[in-house]
């Protein structure tokens, strides 16, 4: 284990100056903490537009009728939520920031495999990003097709198609150069006496993670291209009036973006197996079962992406298969909360604002997940199939799972980036305020989708009216939590640097160092003779 | 490496790992063509009468040239490899020379027999199509999209082995290190092999 006293003189990640200076110093970087940075900066940028466009639908949804815009309008706007969201914050989202800030040091190594791949991946982010938001922009105006571009009305449609679509291609390519990259460097570059079994939770939940990106982004890959082939070149594939099977382009779809919630959530959980660990000073229960339970999920999240597709048309043998294929997920993500709960049994339990996010990780995935399993079953899947509570579940998990965690990384991890402590009070007061205002928001749709109120409508029926409110009336107290978040980071952020090695007394290799890291995070490379949580 | 070549005293290299990852992003090429395979499968089953006419089209001679020519490209740039570590680095040159030449031609049959198609109106969209089966614009639509891809590929393909040409001249590449060169090989060989799914799908399958 390396001691970090004695080189407290050498330059840090974040002061280092290297051929260049400034801005152009951080953007050919091939540093994989700045790589994360640059993922991280960007990727806040897109997250407040999403949240943004998100505000702007709940609030024409406060009343019925027509209040800010018309149909087309908000038909844009959540698929261009949508595409933001996902594509540039929830699927790269912990990977590619908190995974290449600190999954290296994690495992003792001194930078990814491919430092100049890493980059590449994040210039590719940053081109596919533009390609989205332009289509915005530019000719027939922004698309209308939901981020899910269902044929054949992403075939007929007059709207920027093909810009989006290319857009999400390349982010693909990002993606799966990440995952390439964090596999290969798990493989290789783990310090002596680290082996499989010695590496923190995170990191093997990235390892799953890495194998769902290169194993089903290819899929969605190769069917964008299909319909950017069809829109341009007019060569039919899924186009039912030439014979294509818009099916199928369903089937294609899923293959990828059913396992894409795994590259969303296994990051996720990573993060908050780490953060119970270091606030019950407990080593996790069960580490093996955890590991298991990472790879099974990416494994059997595969198999089971028919389950979006139970009105579309399918067989019921293909049908019941799907839905006991997901049941069967369930028992995975189940075992992970077991063992949450079951480390903080006995555990000497810090209470502070990163333990806070995580607990509330548990909360509303929790919720998430159960309602899952409503539109996990054939039964009552038919009733409340493109609902609300579609919307509501699907924002349970991946805002409540992803975004939570994305948020509690960024408090537990905060003082080794920055080396700086943020108050600790207002970040508890604006967590309780977005928790509150984030279940205001999202559980009132449950409700209506049970009513059976259709999503993705910009007008309702009157009945349909005080659910609605309500839901307009926690986005805003969840912004106010947001707000509240963000600027106490920011504020810190200026605040001056303390001596915070190891706040939280955490024992991985990430709090054995200085903060924030230097260049090459460890003068000599550590040896590791012990469990990654060796709490007595 | 620009921000901390200072404390690169030697630069990281790790052949083994360089291999692993270009077997890996070879795995998701293969899955990218993978998707495609479903695709034709399908179609196919639905519509084997018209699949079946449509493919008599296709001309089985030049397909094979092609076959046996990237056959042979492949041995030439294996052959290279093993020049390289025997240190030969005037017979690695010619090798991949060879090779070039080789992919060169394939891309001129592609090109010749594509453009007999156009000529005779076989192409999605085309007035003739447009009285013809469903199955016969999607036979087509798959015909040219992964033939297509495919070449797309051997172009991708060809600029690895120009940059790999060069480095070899320029010494960068040699007997001692050649992870670069080796990885392009692979590459190539994942072109061929989908080729040789590609010809039988199309060509031969009745």
């Amino acid at each position: 284990m390396t001691e970090n006293t004695e080189h407290k003189h050498e330059p840090n990640f974040l002061e280092y100056q290297g051929k260049y200076k400034g801005l152009l110093g951080w953007i050919t970087s091939t540093d994989h903490k700045r790589i994360g940075l640059l993922y991280f900066y960007t990727m806040m940028g897109f997250f407040f537009s999403g949240v943004v466009m998100g505000i702007l639908m709940k609030l024409e949804l406060i009343a019925p009728g027509q209040q800010l815009m018309g149909p087309q309008t908000y038909n844009g706007l959540f698929t261009l939520h949508g595409l933001t969201m996902i594509f540039l914050f929830v699927i790269p989202g912990v990977a590619s920031v908190f995974g290449n800030l600190f999954m290296p040091i994690m495992i003792g190594a001194k930078d990814v495999s491919f430092p100049r791949i890493n980059l590449l991946s994040w210039y590719l982010y940053i081109i596919g990003a533009v390609m989205v938001l332009v289509s915005q922009f530019m000719g027939d105006g922004p698309p209308d097709t939901g981020w899910t571009f269902y044929a054949p009305y992403s075939l007929k449609t007059n709207t920027n198609v093909v810009a989006a679509v290319t857009g999400a291609f390349i982010l693909g390519f990002s993606s799966i150069l990440t995952g390439l990259n964090f596999i290969v460097t798990m493989h290789r570059l783990r310090a002596p006496g680290m082996g499989w079994f010695r590496m923190p939770i995170f990191c093997w939940t990235l390892y799953g993670t890495g194998w769902i990106q290169l194993l089903a982004t290819p899929i969605v890959g190769i069917t964008f291209l299909m319909v950017i082939a069809e829109r341009t070149l007019g060569i039919g594939f899924f186009d039912p009036a030439i014979g294509g099977d818009p099916i199928l382009y369903q089937h294609l779809f899923w293959i990828y973006s059913h396992p894409a919630v795994y590259i969303m959530i296994l990051p996720a959980m990573g993060v908050i197996t780490e953060i119970i660990v270091a606030f019950s000073k407990k080593s996790v229960f069960g580490y093996s079962a955890m590991v298991v339970s990472s790879l099974a999920i990416a494994f059997v999240g595969y198999f089971v992406w028919g389950h979006h597709m139970y009105t579309s048309g399918m067989s019921n043998t293909a049908r019941w298969v799907f839905s006991f294929i997901t049941f069967i997920v369930a028992i995975p993500s189940a075992i992970k909360v077991f063992n949450w709960t079951a480390t903080l049994y006995k555990g000497s339990i810090n209470m502070q604002t990163p333990f806070y996010w995580a607990v509330a990780f548990i909360f509303v995935f929790m919720i998430g997940g159960f309602s899952g399993l409503v539109l996990g079953s054939l039964a009552t899947d038919i009733h409340v199939h493109d609902t609300a509570f579609v919307v509501a579940h699907f924002h349970y998990i991946v805002f409540g799972g992803t975004g939570f965690a994305f948020f509690g990384a960024l408090h537990y991890w905060f003082p080794k980036i920055w080396g700086k402590v943020y108050n600790g009070r207002v970040a508890n007061i604006g967590l309780l305020i977005m928790f509150i205002g984030f279940n205001t928001l999202y559980f009132p749709m449950f409700v209506l989708g049970i009513m059976g109120m259709p999503r993705r409508y910009y007008d309702y029926l009157p009945v349909f009216h005080t659910p609605n409110m309500i839901s307009t009336i926690g986005s805003w107290i969840m912004v106010t939590g947001l707000i509240i978040i963000i600027t106490n980071l920011l504020r810190a952020k200026k605040g001056s640097g303390k001596d915070i090695d190891n706040p939280w007394d955490g024992k991985t290799l990430e709090w054995q160092i200085s903060s924030p890291p230097i260049v090459e995070n460890f003068t000599d490379i550590p040896v590791v003779d012990h469990q990654p949580y060796n709490y007595n | 490496m620009e921000t901390n070549a200072t404390h690169h005293a030697d630069l990281h290299r790790d052949d083994t790992a360089a291999k692993i990852g270009m077997w890996l992003f070879i795995f998701t090429e293969i899955l990218l063509f993978g998707g495609l395979f479903i695709v034709y499968s399908v179609y196919r089953y639905r519509n084997p009468e018209a699949f079946h006419l449509a493919h008599e089209e296709l001309s089985i001679p030049i397909g094979f040239i092609n076959t046996v020519i990237l056959l042979v490209s492949s041995a030439t740039v294996a052959i290279a490899i093993s020049a390289i570590q025997k240190n030969d680095r005037k017979m690695t040159m010619i090798l991949l020379g060879i090779t070039l030449l080789l992919a060169f031609t394939f891309l001129v049959n592609k090109y010749f027999e594509w453009g007999a198609k156009f000529e005779h109106q076989m192409y999605p969209g085309s007035d003739l199509m447009k009285n013809l089966s469903h199955g016969d614009t999607l036979f087509f639509s798959l015909y040219f999209f992964m033939t297509g891809l495919h070449a797309v590929h051997i172009i991708v393909g060809m600029i690895l082995l120009i940059v790999s040409l060069v480095r070899v001249k320029l010494g960068t590449i040699r007997s001692n290190q050649y992870a670069m060169l080796e990885n392009s090989g692979l590459y190539w060989h994942l072109v061929d092999l989908i080729w040789i799914f590609l010809f039988p799908l199309f060509y031969l399958i009745h």
